[in-house]
């Protein structure tokens, strides 16, 4: 049943749409526009992320699907109804809350059956299904406990039972593991990347960790002050950044402006302030303003002792040692810092030392002209 | 700074025994808290011992003596104050009766305080919710207004009642003006005048308390709850009122209590007829001219309060536990 990240975003009809909207709160000089035109499709038992710095509108967005609060202006659909009139407990939508949210009065068992008892579900059901999820968070030996008498990781996965335990067409998880460690973190995104595929419920996930974003969905979304900068699967993300935030929040990026020389359908050509002119693919009309800011990955660079054939040159400046790679930041002939990250091997070790001039070298297929 | 100097070179000498030598700073820390707390306690024991207890073992003492001719006691041991509380002789025959008056009074008494206390759940409830979910300048204007009845005078704001709903009042004027009665309704000394007048006066007290635990109450949880399928009386039910249950039960404590040992409003609002154990009371060190009847009566009062506490706590706390 598992099926590529690629073959998810092509297909499928949808069960979350944003169609232009907007969320101010306050009014006058105090208003503070948390969402601006958002426009997002997100298909059924996709799981869908939302990337973006602190503050961009993430939670926002995710309240307005779970009808805590209502739009300004535009609509929200689920499975192409309009919900916007509905209040959340007719919404078959679930949410596990940044802060948790749970009930102080009540055990860990009764917090992961409240929505079903809520639904009226008879009581084995209920017992059942609480059992399970007891299993699944690993919370068995804890089940009796009150929830304000467990540590902040244990109550994250007795929020996201809690969601989970209905069964909702759509699932909100507001950062769910950022209070985990490591080695449970791994886990649970494990664990939950395993319940999407198997429940097909829906999952629009927020994290501001890209690694976790990259790693877990089939599609994200990087947002910024309160609008979608780009949308797509994570390696479209990675090696097509859009747009110099999402290059730079996603990921090390080395950006480089150029001259446009002239443009030929989908190739361009470039000078670089090294003097140098090369060649590039670019499919987005942005290639219609003189200067571009191009990006390139550091992992896509090599560096050669002799510069007089490659489109850069610099000064080795310093030398990071990370493990399974090195990072070589350098120095270039126009002031900017490039950095470079090789692979560690035995042959590359001694390669290059501070001080020496070199150059760098790149595949021109690797490199992504940015629109500003 | 010394402090540390010291514990770090005590910790440095431990002795290899069982126990570390942490726990005996533990045990001297403990024991300057409780010296600490003793003293903080201190002069709120003098006032509990002196202008509580002191009187009560007075008032204990009396309900044993005879009453004296002008009132006062004579010091002369006697269980009649206690045996009048509920029955009394007949004049005639000299058999035993209940004392109808007496079981009237008890009975309004309770009744009144608890419609009241009920009533002031009913209003102060949406009102300390509807503060609570202010913003935080104007909650503290809302609250400033609740406390503004506090600065004038129970007795004249009484009488003001008073002025409200007597028969040629504004209530009355407005109702015969508008066409729903024709003749006044008689509303000034009935128990309904005393338990509006009752609620009037300990709204306050419901709602402060009751705001206090709402202040504290995490809105989230009121959305999770909506989340979770649970309807707008669902999440009132099962989550609001569990968490702000220690508010409901502190000022229905603070209402009821008051309510029951009520003196003035039954007095101004109930008139001469409709008396409640505060008024009985002060009959019996009054034109009663029987002070052990009046000190039994007191501590009966008191006997009730204590009950109704117990069993009202204790089942608080159950229903509690109940819902985990
Ligand atoms: N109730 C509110 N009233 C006024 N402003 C608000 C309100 N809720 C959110 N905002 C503002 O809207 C913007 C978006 O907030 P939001 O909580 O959606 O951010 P976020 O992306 O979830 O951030 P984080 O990653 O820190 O959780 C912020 O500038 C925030 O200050
Ligand atoms: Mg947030």
């Amino acid at each position: 049943m598992r099926h590529s990240s690629t073959d998810t975003a092509s297909g499928g009809t949808s069960a979350i749409e944003a169609v232009n909207v907007t969320k101010t709160f306050g009014s006058g000089d105090e208003a503070v526009h948390a969402l601006k035109d958002v426009s997002v499709t997100i298909r059924e038992n996709e799981f869908f992320t939302l990337l973006g710095p602190s503050g961009c509108g993430k939670t926002t967005l995710l309240r307005l699907i779970a009808g805590f609060d209502h739009q300004t202006e535009g609509t929200i659909l689920l499975h192409g109804e309009d919900i916007s009139l509905l209040p959340p407990f007719k919404r078959p939508v679930n949410t596990v809350f940044q802060n948790y949210a749970l009930f102080p009065h009540m055990t860990v068992a009764q917090n992961i059956g409240f929505g079903l008892e809520m639904l009226r579900k008879p009581k084995a059901e209920i017992e059942n299904t609480v059992g399970g999820m007891l299993r699944l968070v690993k919370m068995e030996e804890l089940k009796t406990r009150r929830t304000d008498q467990i540590s902040g990781g244990q109550q994250q996965r007795v929020a996201l039972a809690r969601a989970l335990a209905p069964r909702p067409r759509v699932l909100l998880l507001d950062e769910p593991l950022s209070a985990l460690d490591y080695k449970l973190r791994k886990d649970m995104q494990i664990e939950l990347k395993r319940l999407q595929l198997e429940t097909g419920i829906t999952f629009i996930f927020v994290t501001h960790d890209q690694e976790e974003a990259l790693t877990m969905s089939d599609r994200l979304a990087v947002m910024n002050a309160g609008r979608i900068r780009q949308i797509g699967t994570p390696r479209e993300i990675y090696d097509h950044p859009a747009e110099r935030f999402v290059a730079d929040f996603i990921g090390d990026t080395n950006f480089l402006t150029a001259d446009l020389l002239s443009a030929d359908g989908g190739a361009i050509s470039v000078r670089l302030t090294s003097g140098r002119e090369i060649t590039l693919e670019c499919d987005h009309p942005a290639a219609a303003s003189r200067h571009l800011t191009l990006a390139v990955r550091p992992e896509q660079v090599r560096l050669t002792a002799d510069g007089s054939a490659s489109p850069l040159n610099g000064v080795l400046e310093n030398i990071v040692y990370f493990g399974t790679d090195t990072h070589y930041h350098l120095r270039l002939q126009d002031g900017g810092s490039f950095t470079a990250r090789l692979q560690n091997s035995r042959e590359r070790q001694e390669l290059f030392a501070e001080g020496d001039q070199l150059g760098i070298v790149f595949d021109p297929e690797t490199v992504q002209v940015l629109r500003d | 700074m010394s402090i540390g100097g010291e514990s770090l070179s005590h910790t440095t000498d431990v002795k290899p025994q069982g126990t570390p030598r942490i726990s005996g700073y533990e045990a001297a820390a403990r024991k300057a808290e409780v010296h600490r707390n003793i003293l903080l306690t201190i002069p709120a024991l003098l006032v509990l011992v002196l202008a509580a207890s002191g009187p009560l073992l007075v008032m204990l003492l009396y309900s044993f003596l005879a009453p004296g001719d002008y009132g006062g006691v004579v010091w002369q041991p006697s269980v009649d104050g206690w045996f009048r509380v509920f029955l009394t002789r007949d004049i005639f025959d000299d058999t035993l009766m209940l004392q109808d008056a007496h079981v009237t009074i008890f009975w309004r008494s309770i009744k009144l305080s608890s419609m009241t206390t009920v009533l002031c759940i009913l209003l102060g409830f949406p009102t300390a919710y509807f503060i609570a979910t202010r913003s935080d300048q104007t909650r503290n204007l809302w609250l400033f207004l609740i406390t503004i009845p506090f600065w004038t005078n129970l007795l004249i704001r009484t009488f003001a009642i008073m002025e409200i709903i007597r028969n040629e009042g504004i209530v009355n004027n407005l109702l015969i003006f508008v066409g729903v009665i024709d003749v006044p309704v008689q509303m000034l000394y009935t128990d309904f005048a005393i338990m509006v007048g009752m609620t009037y006066v300990y709204l306050p007290l419901m709602i402060l308390p009751l705001y206090a635990s709402m202040e504290k109450l995490d809105f989230g949880l009121v959305e999770a709850g909506y989340d979770l399928y649970a309807t707008r009386f669902r999440v009132l039910r099962r989550v609001i009122l569990p968490l702000v249950k220690p508010g409901l039960v502190a000022g229905s404590i603070l209402v009821f209590i008051p309510s029951l040992g009520a003196y003035v409003t039954p007095r101004v609002l109930g008139g001469g007829k409709n008396m409640m154990l505060g008024n009985l009371i002060e009959l019996q060190f009054g034109q009663g001219q029987n002070w052990p009847l009046g000190a039994a009566l007191s501590i009966a009062l008191l006997a009730i309060v204590m009950v109704a506490l117990i069993v009202y706590v204790r089942t608080a706390q159950r229903s509690t536990q109940a819902h985990g």
